[in-house]
């Protein structure tokens, strides 16, 4: 460990470096947790398909691909196909949850999750899958710094993404039938707002959000059926610490947590790498607890 | 008598009638008529389906070589062979079971192994306890064979050998006098850990010195983190192990974040299909395998290497993978010790078994006490020119080294 902080010492680009590909991790990790902070803010659900949804964008990506699309133009088309799917999701499966205890929709997502690992096992096959894309390397500083071009991509679109959805939630007629579900259903129902379709709306919208995802995840590392847990488990933590109404706090925590992640990677060794973002979630957890603690005193 | 009644005793008839004939059918499965049967619980849905299916391919082909060059001669009579085929579902639980099952239902007195060690590892405990011998040819983690299992044996090199071959490249290309710097990247499950373990034991033996030394998380879908230390330490060699992904990831992050090294090894190449995805990034790659249709070996049932390949490709519409290959020889090795055994037995076909010396076009089989097969070395390809060209050892080997690995800028 202590070597490594020398040489991180030693060669201060290294860091940057680090910090960089982390960035590019990270700007994923936000993209998918968007939608979970949507769907957990407006339904009340923890979506634990996520991951599953960021793997479907992956495959969707490469059939596409396969058909001859070039593989930039498959991420609008994965987040067609996925917005089509979570919609169908929804009216199968999720409306019957909406209303009903935190414990019913874990189960009820859990178990999607598991449903579309199989099926995607079962159509696409168990190997470990990748796009490649022609797009090739950026070089700066004299070799200080090396970046690959479709990561750039892909935090380019995490964050026009997010500044998009932004806007949407603010200006749009269904965003803002969005936040008004989210603040009062049950008063934004009583002003003729059609929650049930707000909610079906939400749920697709994430389910785009995380086949955008997927389709950069294939073009940029690998998916296979089994992948998405960690997706999973990465949106949770963003929208942890960042919560459930601020898209600009979702991008920051998501991108801090790319490079926090690959600095303790290369500091502590790749082993403690998850352990790592398990220990800072925790770590947050309590913080934030005593922080609220301070604060619900504060207005007795 | 009241209709429940009834109904509870025509079941209980029902049953007892069942299970009669499933034991009638189960005492003369083993070898009916001409044909005898050995078992198979294979992956052939989950996560090692892929897998699982060239694992049974590899076993239908010999079985059907086999019964096409008249099959097995036992005490003066031919038999054919068959297979008993379940799908385990890549779940090792669900292995067991069908290893039972295979034993105890289906009279099954000869069985296959599966796909993966941790299958292998499910299943060996049962067919110890019944004394029934398995043949396995995809099952390679070293702890199978520190159990001290009888009726276990195993046709491909075990996982500490896979990347040893290039632990001993990297010595030769080393200057006199040069210590050379080893970089390990190995995922942290049984597998990799076991590659790890052989690394290091050949590079201790050979005075290397390891300078990084990451065990990445299975979870982990990116390498950056390792790479930045590759990058500035610059190692000679650098060896990753994570199956598919592991190679995947790595020829890929190594290409876009340019990191130079001399020598690249890997595992799990052909699987991750690093040519026919990357193309030139995977220029210079050394992956192990446990066969390849180059080697110079051969017997009388399929030829030469190549006219293995040749007849797989021509019947499967693909080249075989190695996993095919070692399947292949299982059945043979089965083959082999009925004839030598005379007998169906399953003691006495162990014996015959423990006592295998054959020549196949998938290499040597010779099993030492635990088990292992001692008579074949694990092989290395290099990348070169969008082929995979055997390298190692230099007694098979098909083309010259390619070292060291030019710069990316140069490239």
């Amino acid at each position: 460990m202590f070597e490594n902080l020398q040489l991180l010492f030693d060669y201060p680009s290294l860091g940057v470096d680090l910090v960089a590909n982390g960035l590019m991790i990270g700007a994923i990790f936000a993209l998918a947790a968007f939608g979970m902070a949507l769907v957990w803010g407006v339904l009340g659900i923890i979506n634990i398909a996520q991951g599953e949804f960021v793997m479907l964008g992956g495959f969707v990506a490469l059939t596409a691909a396969g058909l001859g699309v070039p593989p930039l133009l498959t991420i609008p088309l994965a987040a067609i196909a996925l917005f089509i799917l979570g919609w169908g999701l929804y009216r199968l499966v999720i409306f019957r949850v909406v209303d009903r205890d935190l414990f019913v929709s874990l189960l009820a997502t859990f178990g999607l999750s598991i449903i579309l690992q199989q099926l995607s096992n079962e159509i696409f096959g168990a190997d470990v899958r990748t796009l490649e894309t022609g797009l090739g390397t950026l070089v700066l500083f004299d070799g200080q710094i090396v970046l690959a071009e479709i990561k750039l991509v892909s935090f380019v679109t995490a964050l026009t993404v997010g500044l998009v959805l932004w806007v949407f939630l603010k200006r749009a007629r269904l965003g803002q039938a969005i936040r008004a579900t989210a603040q009062n259903a049950r008063a934004a129902r009583i002003l003729g707002i059609d929650t049930d379709r707000v909610y079906a709306a939400t749920y697709a919208l994430n389910a785009a959000l995380c086949g955008a995802a997927g389709s950069l995840v294939v073009m940029a590392w690998t998916i296979h059926p089994y992948i998405g847990l960690p997706y999973t488990v990465r949106s949770f933590l963003v929208v942890i610490v960042a919560g459930l109404g601020n898209i600009v706090a979702v991008i920051t925590a998501g991108l801090g947590l790319g490079a926090l992640e690959n600095l303790a990677g290369f500091i502590l060794g790749a082993e403690y790498q998850i352990a790592f973002v398990f220990v800072l979630m925790v770590i947050l957890l309590v913080g934030r607890n005593l922080w609220l603690r301070r604060k619900r005193e504060y207005l007795k | 008598m009241n209709l429940g009644n009834v109904l509870r005793k025509l079941c209980v008839v029902l049953m007892t009638a069942a299970l009669t004939a499933a034991m009638t059918i189960g005492a003369s499965a083993n070898v009916e008529g001409d044909t005898v049967y050995l078992g198979a619980a294979i992956s052939l849905t989950g996560k090692y389906s892929t897998n699982g299916a060239h694992t049974r391919k590899g076993y239908d082909l010999a079985v059907e070589q086999i019964n096409a060059a008249g099959g097995v001669t036992v005490d003066g009579r031919a038999y054919k062979l068959g297979i008993i085929y379940y799908d385990d579902e890549s779940t090792p639980a669900r292995g067991a079971q069908l290893a039972e099952r295979l034993i105890q239902q289906d009279g099954v007195k000869f069985i296959l192994g599966p796909y993966s060690s941790g299958l292998t590892r499910a299943m060996a405990p049962i067919t110890e306890k019944y004394g029934i011998p398995m043949v396995e040819a995809n099952g390679a983690s070293i702890s199978l064979f520190r159990e001290g299992y009888k009726y276990l044996f195993a046709v491909l090199s075990t996982t500490e050998q896979y990347l040893q071959g290039a632990v001993a490249l990297a010595a030769e290309t080393a200057g006199e006098g040069q210590t050379l710097r080893l970089g390990l990247a190995m995922e942290n499950d049984p597998f990799s850990q076991d590659v790890r373990t052989g690394v290091i034991a050949d590079a201790e033996r050979l005075g290397m010195r390891v300078v990084i030394d990451d065990k990445l998380p299975p979870e982990l879908n990116d390498m950056s983190a390792t790479l930045a230390k590759v990058r500035a330490l610059r190692p000679d060699l650098l060896v990753v192990s994570g199956h598919a992904k592991g190679a995947a990831l790595a020829i890929r992050q190594i290409a876009d974040s340019h990191i130079d090294v001399p020598m690249l090894a890997l595992t799990h190449c052909d699987a991750a299909q690093v040519i026919e995805k990357f193309a030139e990034k995977a220029e210079f790659a050394l992956c192990a395998s446990q066969w390849a249709p180059g080697l110079a070996y051969s017997d009388e049932l399929f030829g030469s290497a190549r006219d293995f390949a040749d007849l797989f490709e021509a019947t499967f519409d693909y080249a075989p993978p190695y996993q095919s290959a070692e399947s292949a020889a299982a059945v043979m090795v089965f083959a082999d010790a009925f004839e030598r055994a005379g007998s169906f037995d399953p003691a006495v076909v162990r014996d015959a078994l423990a006592e295998t010396d054959m020549m196949t076009f998938y290499g040597g089989i010779n099993f030492d006490d635990a088990g292992r097969n001692i008579a074949k070395p694990m092989v290395l390809f290099q990348v070169q020119d969008g082929e995979y060209r055997v390298v190692y050892p230099s007694d098979a080997s098909e083309a010259e080294l390619r070292h060291p690995t030019p710069r990316w800028s140069e490239r």
